[in-house]
Order: structure tokens, then C-alpha cells, then sequence
């Protein structure tokens, strides 16, 4: 078996605060402005990590 | 009755009474290709090279108008050499590396392919398909005049076809009448609407895109470079999801636009509607001249098997793709590359009729490879969805800025073959620090060898080549002895491996290959690519 690719343990040293950086990047914005920006980071995110396993296995988090 | 339906621009093969029609009784043919486009005549130069007999029946005289396929991959270049005829197509073709894409009235990156060195021949050229055609036929030409058994007979439409287990009947209408003659193979290479998969009554499935085309080429009386320009959403009036400039030669300029489905052909055809939309496109000031124009309409579909029995579907009779990428010739010229050599070995016995079952297997992979890549490309430029559409955009809002969001950019890839993995044909990878892109089932990669390359060495038929190693004692496979590979043999075929031994198909694919190989396992090999073992 292969190990699991996914971080799924607790790795962020400051989760308020990665939450309101997310949050405060969307302030002010318009729907269509908030769905341009996540589709930015996600694909800017996709790209720093690159292993097409992990991107597979987040996105069976995310569905679950 | 046999009205053209389009005009011929190359008169190559006039009408000819034949002694078949003659004859009173029905004449034999080993092979009978239906359509003389250019995979038809590719298939039918091959065929002929191989000594095999071959009929061509086209319901033309000769090479249709309009550029249709423009860019030719350098696969199918090698296939041209291969066939004696790849020097006109590069010497008249164009090679371009630069290209910009826009989005709306935006321009979003500039981009140069910097294609790999060590190759024969570039990446691709842009040529107009009667071009492309015209060469193939007069290749033919001089192939017959050194005997290969080829035969081109314009105007005769078929009207009638009978399948029988053991071959087939073909009703043919002429200027003079019709006439009966028989085959043992029947070859299907009458494209997308092929009335013998109509006659036959055979699926053509999988429909998943319907767009439109409006195509002009026009010839420009200035300058304007030699790159490839798209846009995404154009800004220019009605244009369309997409829009495409691309340099041929001869001074045209093939400008694509994409204006959906449903659409009314003869009011978009209109030279005024036409020239208010290009020169919007070009700028002001841009002297042009109207060449040709036409809209092209297209789907994503195939057949279920490329084989009925005795009848073979070659190129885009069996299946078809959206144009991003250039996938539709070039897959059916690699079709014709895959299934001649068969063809010929099965109709000369060496080997057992079941060898063009494998075309079916391997050429419907490649089919869905082809249909799964265009797709992509149609789904980037023409988003199904909202969410599809967001990221799209999000893509090409971040390349303005960002080299690495450009790769996610797809306005089409460039063609690539198929490899055949999982072919019973075949033999399981003995290279263990080989390459990943010669393994069993890839096309042989070019590379410098001697004072030439690679490809241009390995003939017509079964191959081995044999690097840093002695060869085994072989009766009959011809030997490419490699002592000393220059960097790019080295890389492409060695890797990590200290020495190597490749069996190559006559389609210059890889069957087998190991470290160091016996006679007896070269022997087994040899066998069953040629369908002799079932695995």
C-alpha cells in the first residue's frame, strides 16, 4: 500500500489566523470577485503542490 | 449522378476507363481503398511499397480545395520519410515557434515552444492538406513507376459494398456506367460522414461537443509575422469563444473562428460578414485578399470497433475530433501507419489473420486518447459550466502575471502518438533502467545517429537495434549496431542501462526490448508482435 500523499493530521501552527487571512482577502468583494479570488488560490495552490496524489486524495476530503 | 461535391484544385487523377470494366467478369483485388484523402494514398503507398496490390477508388479527379488540416505533427513527418515523401512537405510547410494568446482585447502571455533538439524534423509544420495530398500522390507516382503495385482510379464512386467472411463485392458508378469488381480487404478511408460505415449501418458514437468553424484563408499583401495568435473571447464583433491566426504558406493566413452550432452558413458566409469580422480582427489598414472560406462543423465520436469483418476504418471514418491539436489527420495518418504493415504481412501469410484485430485495439486507444485530449482543449476554451468558466478565466488572469498558471493553458496540444501500452503485441519491458518513453508500445524517438538520424535507418520492416551490445545470431531481422550513441541515442534509448537491445515494428513502434536478449527471446518476441502468440 501506498502511503498517504495528504497532510491529514493538524499542521497549521496558527489556524485563526490562516482563517482570517482567507477571510479578510474576501472582504469588500462581490460574489463573482470572491469566486475569481478562490479560483486563483486554488490553482496557485495546485501548482506549489504539484503531486497530482495529494490534489486526488484533497478532493476526496473535500467531496466527503 | 457523380457531381462533384467539391471543387478539385489538383486534377491528379483524371477519370480512366479500366480494363475492369471490360473484363465480363468481376475482377480481384487484394485491397481496396475507399477515398483518396490523405490517409487513403498514405495507406496506399504503403501497401505499395510492400508489394501488396492496391486499388484506390475516389468519386473525385483529384485533391479538394481549401486548406482543412493545416499542421502536420512531426510524427507524421516521420511516417513521410518513412514513405519517401516527408522532404516536400518540410521544404513547402512553414515551422513557427512563436505565439501570443489573448484574452478578449488583452494580451495574456507570449510564448516560443523551443522544441527539443536532436530530431530530424520539427515539432510540426503548417501546410494546406491539398499540399499534403498532392505530395502523397506523387510519391505514388514515381513508387509506380519503379513497380509498386498501385492503382488510383478518379471518379469511380462506390455504390454498393457486400461483406462477405472472406472479403467483399463493390458496385462502382463511372461516367461510363457501373461495374462489379471483388475484394479480400475493403478500406474505409472516406472521413467523417464515410458513406461505407452509412451502408453498412455502423455506429458512430460518443458525441460530447458540437461547435462550428468559419475558416478564411486570406493572402496578405504586407507583412505580419510568422506566429501563432489566439484569443480567448475575442473583442471582435460576433467572433465567437475563440478565435485562431496561424501563418501557411504561399502568404495565406488561416483565421479560425469559433461561432458555435447553430448558426446560419450561408449568412455567415457572406463576404461582407466575413470581412467585418477579420478586420476587426487584424486592425485597420491590413490590405488582405478572400482566398477560400468555409464553415466546418464537428464532433467528438467513434466507432465502437474500427473492424467489420473484412472492412477496416481508417482515419476519420472511424473516428472523430475536435481540431484543437491537430489530432484529425495525424491520427489518421498514424492509422494508415498501423494498419499497412499488418495488412501486408497477413495478405503475404506471415502472419495469421487475427494480427488486425490488434489495429483495433491499438488505434481505438489511440482514438480515445486523441478524443480525450481534444475534449480537454474544447472544455478550457469553451467552458460547460460556471465553475468551468471561473477557472478558465482564473488561469488566464493569473498567466498575465505568472509563468507557472501557464501550462494550465489549453488552446489545443500539440499532436503526440499514441503508445500502445497494454498491446498484446507487445513483449513485457526487459529495460529496467530504460527510458519511460521507449518502453514497449512507444513510437520510436528520432535522434542524431552516423552522419544522419536514427529513424531514416530502420527501414520498412521489423528492426533491431542493438546498442553497446553484440547481437544474437538473427536470420532475419535486419541489424542497427550502435557502439558508440551520441547524447541524444544515449538519453532517448539507453538511460540509466548500460546496453540495449530494441525490436522496432515496421511502424517504427517499439515491440520489445531488454538489457541484453537471446536469440530465442528476440525469436518469441519477433512472433507474437506479429500476432503469431496470444498472451
Amino acid at each position: 500500500m501506498r502511503m498517504s500523499a495528504l497532510i491529514t493530521t493538524r499542521n497549521v501552527d496558527r489556524p485563526d489566523d490562516a482563517y482570517d487571512l482567507l477571510l479578510t482577502a474576501h472582504e469588500g468583494l462581490s460574489k463573482e470577485e470572491s469566486d475569481a479570488l478562490n479560483a486563483r488560490l486554488i490553482l496557485t495552490l495546485i501548482n506549489h503542490i504539484g503531486d497530482l496524489d495529494v490534489l486526488r486524495e484533497a478532493l476526496e476530503v473535500a467531496r466527503a | 449522378m457523380l457531381d462533384d461535391r467539391y471543387a478539385v484544385v489538383h486534377k491528379l487523377y483524371p477519370y480512366e476507363r479500366s480494363a475492369d470494366q471490360d473484363a465480363g467478369v468481376e475482377a480481384h483485388h487484394p485491397v481496396v481503398i475507399i477515398g483518396g484523402g490523405p490517409v487513403g494514398m498514405a495507406t496506399a503507398l504503403d501497401l505499395g511499397l510492400q508489394g501488396i496490390a492496391t486499388l484506390v477508388l475516389d468519386d473525385h479527379e483529384g485533391v479538394g480545395e481549401g486548406s482543412r488540416a493545416i499542421c502536420f505533427a512531426k510524427r507524421t513527418l516521420e511516417i513521410c520519410d518513412r514513405l519517401g515523401c516527408g522532404d516536400p512537405m518540410v521544404d513547402k510547410g512553414v515551422v513557427w515557434n512563436l505565439g501570443k494568446v489573448f484574452h478578449g482585447t488583452d494580451r495574456v502571455f507570449d510564448f516560443n515552444l523551443l522544441p527539443e533538439g536532436g530530431h530530424r524534423r520539427p515539432a510540426f509544420i503548417n501546410l494546406q492538406q491539398p499540399y499534403f495530398e498532392k505530395f502523397l500522390v506523387d510519391r505514388i507516382r514515381a513508387a509506380q513507376a519503379d513497380g509498386a503495385p498501385i492503382e488510383i482510379r478518379g471518379k469511380n464512386r462506390v455504390e454498393e459494398l457486400d461483406v462477405r467472411d472472406d472479403g467483399a463485392s463493390l458496385n462502382i458508378a463511372t461516367p461510363d456506367g457501373s461495374y462489379a469488381i471483388t475484394a479480400d480487404w475493403v478500406l474505409a478511408c472516406d472521413g467523417a460522414g464515410s458513406p461505407t460505415r452509412k451502408a453498412l449501418d455502423l455506429g458512430f458514437e460518443g458525441k460530447v461537443f458540437q461547435d462550428s468553424f468559419l475558416i478564411a484563408d486570406v493572402r496578405m499583401t504586407a507583412d505580419f509575422p510568422t506566429e501563432r495568435w489566439f484569443w480567448f473571447e475575442p473583442p471582435f464583433r460576433g467572433a465567437g469563444d475563440s478565435a485562431l491566426l496561424h501563418k501557411q504558406p504561399d502568404d495565406i493566413w488561416r483565421i479560425d473562428f469559433q461561432i458555435g452550432w447553430d448558426v446560419d452558413r450561408k449568412t455567415e458566409l457572406q463576404e461582407d460578414r466575413i470581412r467585418a469580422r477579420i478586420d476587426a480582427m487584424l486592425g485597420e489598414g491590413v490590405n488582405y485578399e478572400l482566398v477560400w472560406t468555409s464553415i466546418y462543423t464537428f464532433q467528438c465520436r467513434r466507432m465502437s470497433s474500427f473492424r467489420q469483418g473484412r472492412v477496416l476504418f481508417v482515419g476519420d471514418s472511424a473516428h472523430q475530433v475536435s481540431p484543437f491539436g491537430a489530432r484529425g489527420c495525424n491520427g489518421g495518418v498514424q492509422d494508415a501507419d498501423n494498419i499497412a504493415w499488418k495488412l501486408a504481412a497477413v495478405l503475404k501469410g506471415d502472419a495469421p489473420e487475427t494480427l488486425i484485430d490488434s489495429y483495433d485495439v491499438e488505434r481505438g486507444a489511440a482514438a480515445d486518447e486523441n478524443i480525450r485530449n481534444s475534449t480537454r482543449s474544447t472544455d478550457f476554451i469553451t467552458p460547460k459550466s460556471e465553475q468551468s468558466r471561473i477557472f478558465r478565466n482564473a488561469v488566464l488572469q493569473l498567466s498575465r502575471q505568472h509563468d507557472f498558471a501557464r501550462p494550465f493553458v489549453n488552446s489545443g496540444r500539440l499532436s503526440q502518438p499514441c503508445i500502445y501500452d497494454g498491446s498484446g503485441l507487445n513483449t513485457p519491458d526487459s529495460l529496467p533502467d530504460g527510458p519511460d518513453g521507449t518502453r514497449p508500445g512507444a513510437p520510436a524517438p528520432d535522434a542524431p545517429w552516423a552522419d544522419g538520424f536514427l529513424l531514416n535507418r530502420l527501414g520498412n520492416g521489423f528492426a533491431l537495434l542493438v546498442i553497446r551490445c553484440d547481437a544474437p545470431a538473427i536470420n532475419d531481422l535486419p541489424v542497427v549496431q550502435i557502439d558508440a550513441p551520441g547524447p541524444e541515442l544515449a538519453a532517448r534509448y539507453l538511460g540509466d542501462a548500460v546496453s540495449a537491445i530494441y525490436l522496432i515494428r515496421p511502424d517504427q513502434h517499439v515491440a520489445a526490448r531488454w538489457s541484453t536478449a537471446t536469440s530465442e527471446q528476440i525469436a518469441a518476441a519477433h512472433m507474437r508482435a506479429q500476432g503469431k502468440e496470444c498472451a
